[in-house]
């Protein structure tokens, strides 16, 4: 994939890969951002005065528009340096907690969401709706943090010696000679 | 003092180059100024996107403007004083460097404009508002805090 010309003129280009990182930065503030304002409710630390059910029924569409910029974009950057993100420790972090993250949001949409008309105005949040609320938040900081290292990899696969540990979890295969 | 002698002085400075010096300070100040920014931006496009009839609708838009209000302005500290950091570990690049102009310039633009113009605009009897007037709010307000984050990500490139 890294040999293909695609790749070699995005990460070569001067201005697409930029660009296209740039675009990235703006579905996040979207993605992110509304994604946080919705968890903040479930928690019932901001925008009480809204039915849980309004909220989500308003925000979660453009949270999936974001969501769909953010990958197509992030599937962009990948593209451009394919073997050494796969290697990447945190771009392998990242993949982890988004799976986490999907998954959050299946369990909350499938379980205490579907009672939400018993619970939409209540002062305190369902248990189910605040664990809800404060993994997705955790999981969605850990997943831009990973995100903003994958370009710092102090990890890489080149900078060897590494620890086995690391070297496991990267499946990199030092060759033991200098680069 | 010239204004390149205090970007000098900056850059010089102990906290400046204590971040240089270690390999995972920046980045970590870095993701943390990120996280800042992602915050920012729901803060602002849940009261701007109300403002274009987008989003939330049925609420009042002064509680709505009051409630994100918090998160924004809790958030713009976080940003300022991670900034700070990240800016007196390279001032002197930004000195050179456009975007940074450009990104302060949007900032100092975005923080007038959100807290005068919009500020009346989110505090005025909605029904006395004329909703043309409420969208070109918006839109300005997306534009320049977009330019502030782009702005930002675009110092990163050389």
């Amino acid at each position: 994939m890294g040999d293909s010309s695609w790749s070699t003129g995005l990460h070569e280009s001067r201005y697409a890969y930029d660009l296209i990182e740039s675009v990235h930065v703006w579905a996040l503030c979207l993605f992110f951002g509304l994604a946080v304002m919705f968890d903040l409710r479930l928690l019932g630390w901001t925008m009480r005065s809204i039915p849980v059910s309004e909220v989500a029924r308003r925000l979660l569409p453009w949270t999936a528009v974001g969501f769909v910029v953010m990958v197509i974009s992030g599937a962009l950057l990948f593209s451009a340096i394919p073997l050494r993100s796969y290697q990447n420790i945190f771009f392998r972090a990242k993949m982890i907690m988004l799976v986490l993250a999907g998954l959050n949001v299946w369990i909350f949409h499938s379980g205490v969401y579907r009672r939400v008309t018993t619970w939409d105005l209540d002062r305190i949040t369902p248990k189910a709706a605040r664990v809800a609320g404060a993994l997705s938040l955790v999981l969605w900081i850990c997943i831009v943090l990973s995100g903003r290292m994958i370009a710092y990899n102090w990890f890489d696969c080149d900078r060897q010696p590494q620890p086995a540990i690391i070297n496991f979890l990267t499946s990199c295969v030092p060759d033991g000679s200098d680069h | 003092m010239s204004l390149l002698a205090f970007f000098q002085w900056c850059e010089q400075s102990g906290i400046g180059a204590a971040i240089r010096r270690s390999s995972w300070l920046f980045p970590v100040i870095e993701a943390i100024h990120l996280l800042g920014l992602g915050m920012i931006g729901g803060a602002v496009l849940v009261v701007d996107m109300r403002l274009l009839g987008l989003g939330l609708r049925r609420q009042s838009l002064a509680q709505l403007a009051r409630d994100a209000q918090r998160w924004l302005i809790g958030s713009l500290i976080v940003m300022i004083i991670t900034g700070t950091l990240l800016f007196l570990s390279e001032a002197i690049k930004c000195y050179y460097h456009a975007a940074f102009w450009m990104k302060m310039a949007s900032l100092f633009l975005a923080i007038v404009f959100t807290f005068t113009v919009q500020r009346k605009v989110t505090r005025a009897e909605e029904a006395r508002m004329s909703p043309v007037w409420s969208k070109v709010v918006a839109l300005v307000s997306v534009a320049l805090w977009s330019g502030v984050g782009i702005g930002g990500r675009w110092i990163g490139f050389s």
